[in-house]
């Protein structure tokens, strides 16, 4: 593909709010995860709730689509200016000419959620202030954020679970490579609910710890929440030297089960060396891989025969989940921004909460963060369905 | 600022299901003026491509999803364990939804592992892949009543830029009350189409799908009961397209999408 600039992005999860946060994080080896103590939760096990969202007020003309979800994403829209950044290249390019691909897996279930437990006693009606399409509607979380900017090309939500923020890269690109759009407005937003916290519980997929990627003795995600942007457009003569691009995107279908990985990896790899083959790189040309690695025993394992086999034990890698948490359908686009900051920092982020790396996983991992003159990192998201997406992102020279 | 111009492809397999309108052949003997339509609920047969446990268990949105694959890819003559698919749906399973909702407004919240798994928006694509192994890319989309659309532009830039067939599905499907009220689908309803880059022996006709001006007027069936169907389920949208390829005749018309930002839509039978 021919690279697009990321030319502003924008993150908040649990570790906080911004890049400076997690600039700052990824330097401490920090987590954000907690014992969860989310709504009416009654779970034992940590989550990344991200402080204030429930203090951010959506404008008067996003009245219908005032939900937790859509609170999560303005308070990350106004975080690095980025949607002043947005405003402006609206400016430049025509609002039509600027689409909005976003991920979410459950957009505003929460309200859905709480309006069963206020259904009349009679009728079983929901409440009168529930709008389905405001919050309950997968494309509730689009359409919040592209009426906030004012941008009125292409807009669409991506939802195929947890790889939901990375896929909407590579279909923005697609649209700028046609012709359709100069710009794109790509990301993630996912917000804590009952259905994924209990949801999760009920596969037996989290952990009452805090979660360890890749540890010998992992046994869980930990379920969070997280936004995270980034504007893509082509490479232009104004643009900074070392400023970062989307070189490669790569999608692939496990075809194999509902919520357990393909035991090898076949999928994973797939979509890796289909990312890879779309920048123009030999997997040798990776400087640092950050891992889907959720921490459950299935992923982490199938996933690490998967890069072992395409990269061998030569690249660093990690996965930053024992930071974040599992943002779910945000978390394409939280590790996206996060390669981001290794790229531009010379940071190559270390893994907290994982003490011992399995040995069974034949990688580079790195427990630690340290720096590193990063050029190229590749990012994995894979989702419940059998859906995997990797991306490559790199400095331009 | 460049104007886009429409994206494009050409037609080899059509599926569709909407009440009363059991399959392709007999959506086109009723839009082409050759049949009545007799209103009947929609027909989801049990997906023979899963295997007999699944098939058994599987949902009306999931038999909806892949019976409407399964007829544009027999249409086509094509292998569907090669092809990247795209799933445009403007709601997933709203029967599982409010199984879990109600669940979780309860005093036992434990929710069945099964009813969260076929949550996610992207159930019916994930069941199509186990049921074709197809390991291509699979895409998963909404934008509400736009998602026709939105899939339309994605599986169209899919076979410009990778130069390869792409089956695009898209569907909705009812709610049980009380979600019912807040989004009345009356029924379950879509259409599926495969699309190739390039004309070949087996093309029906070429689309073409771009940005139309704000006040055009969206394009409507004669017929009450199919203008309807039109109406009621976003994902039939392509209906008056596909009523003029039935006619064989070739039309440019406009199709609803977002509110204020419609699309053209050309289609030219082969």
């Amino acid at each position: 593909m021919s690279p697009l600039q990321l030319s502003a992005c924008t993150l908040t999860t649990c570790l906080g709010q911004g890049l400076d946060a997690h600039r700052q994080a990824l330097r401490d080896g920090r987590s954000g995860l907690r014992p969860c103590q989310f709504e009416t939760v009654v779970l034992d096990t940590w989550a990344g709730e991200v402080a204030g969202v429930d203090a951010c007020h959506l404008p008067p003309a996003l009245r219908e689509h005032n939900c937790r979800n859509n609170r999560l994403a303005v308070l990350a829209l106004e975080t690095d200016g980025f949607a002043d950044r947005v405003r402006d290249a609206v400016r430049r390019h025509g609002a039509h000419r600027v689409g909005v691909f976003l991920g979410t897996s459950t957009s505003g279930i929460l309200e859905t959620e709480i309006a069963y437990r206020q259904r009349n006693p009679a009728t079983g009606a929901l409440p009168s202030g529930f709008v389905h399409h405001g919050s309950h509607n997968p494309f509730s979380v689009t359409d919040a954020v592209r009426r906030y900017l004012g941008a009125e090309g292409l807009a669409l939500t991506i939802s195929t679970a947890c790889s939901s923020s990375a896929k909407v890269f590579a279909a923005a690109a697609r649209q700028i490579a046609l012709g359709q759009l100069d710009a794109a407005v790509v990301g993630g937003v996912d917000s804590l609910c009952l259905t994924t916290l209990y949801g999760f519980a009920s596969l037996q997929l989290t952990s009452r710890q805090p979660c360890r990627p890749y540890d010998a003795a992992r046994d869980g995600i930990s379920v969070a929440e997280g936004a995270a942007f980034a504007l893509l457009e082509r490479p232009g003569a104004s643009e900074a030297p070392g400023g970062v691009h989307l070189l490669g995107v790569g999608e692939s279908s496990d075809a194999y089960h509902m919520s357990a990985p393909h035991p090898e990896g076949l999928g994973a790899r797939q979509a890796m060396a289909a990312a890879l083959r779309s920048a123009g790189l030999e997997a040798s040309a990776i400087d640092y891989i950050n891992l889907h690695g959720t921490a459950t025993v299935a992923n982490d394992a199938a996933e690490g025969l998967a890069v072992a086999a395409l990269f061998g034990s030569g690249v660093p890698c990690s996965s930053t989940k024992g930071a974040t948490g599992h943002t779910l359908g945000a978390a394409g686009a939280v590790e996206a921004v996060i390669g981001w900051l290794a790229l531009t920092e010379g940071w190559l982020p270390g893994s907290p909460g994982t003490q011992v790396v399995d040995p069974a996983a034949a990688l580079d991992y790195r427990l630690a963060g340290a720096p590193a003159p990063l050029r190229t990192v590749l990012s994995n998201s894979f989702g419940f369905g059998g859906s995997n997406c990797a991306l490559v992102l790199g400095r331009s020279a | 600022m460049n104007p886009a111009s429409p994206l494009q492809g050409w037609i080899e397999g059509i599926g569709l299901i909407a009440p009363g309108l059991p399959d392709w052949p007999t959506a086109a003997a009723v839009l082409a003026g050759r049949q009545a339509h007799a209103p009947a609920p929609s027909v989801l047969p049990a997906p023979t491509l899963l295997p007999p446990a699944e098939r058994r268990r599987a949902s009306r949105v999931i038999r909806l999803a892949l019976a409407l694959g399964q007829q544009a890819v027999e249409h086509a003559g094509a292998d569907a364990a090669t092809l990247a698919t795209v799933f445009a749906a403007s709601e997933a399973d709203g029967h599982n939804c409010h199984a879990l909702c109600e669940q979780l407004a309860g005093d036992d919240r434990q929710v069945s592992p099964t009813r969260f798994h076929n949550s996610v928006h992207n159930a019916a694509a994930g069941y199509w892949g186990i049921a074709t192994r197809s390991m291509a890319p699979c895409q998963v989309l909404c934008a509400h009543d736009a998602s026709l659309g939105a899939g339309l532009l994605d599986a169209l830039a899919q076979v410009q830029v990778d130069q390869v067939p792409v089956l695009l599905v898209c569907y909705d499907s009812e709610y049980p009350e009380p979600l019912h009220a807040t989004r009345p689908f009356p029924d379950a309803a879509g259409l599926a189409l495969l699309l190739t880059p390039a004309h070949t022996g087996r093309s029906l006709a070429r689309l073409a799908v771009g940005p139309a001006d704000s006040a055009a007027a969206v394009a409507r069936l004669p017929q009450a009961g199919l203008e309807a169907l039109r109406q009621a389920f976003p994902a039939l949208r392509l209906l008056p397209a596909l009523a003029a390829l039935a006619q064989g005749q070739a039309a440019s018309l406009v199709m609803e999408q977002l509110p204020g930002e419609p699309l053209d839509v050309e289609i030219a039978p082969c």
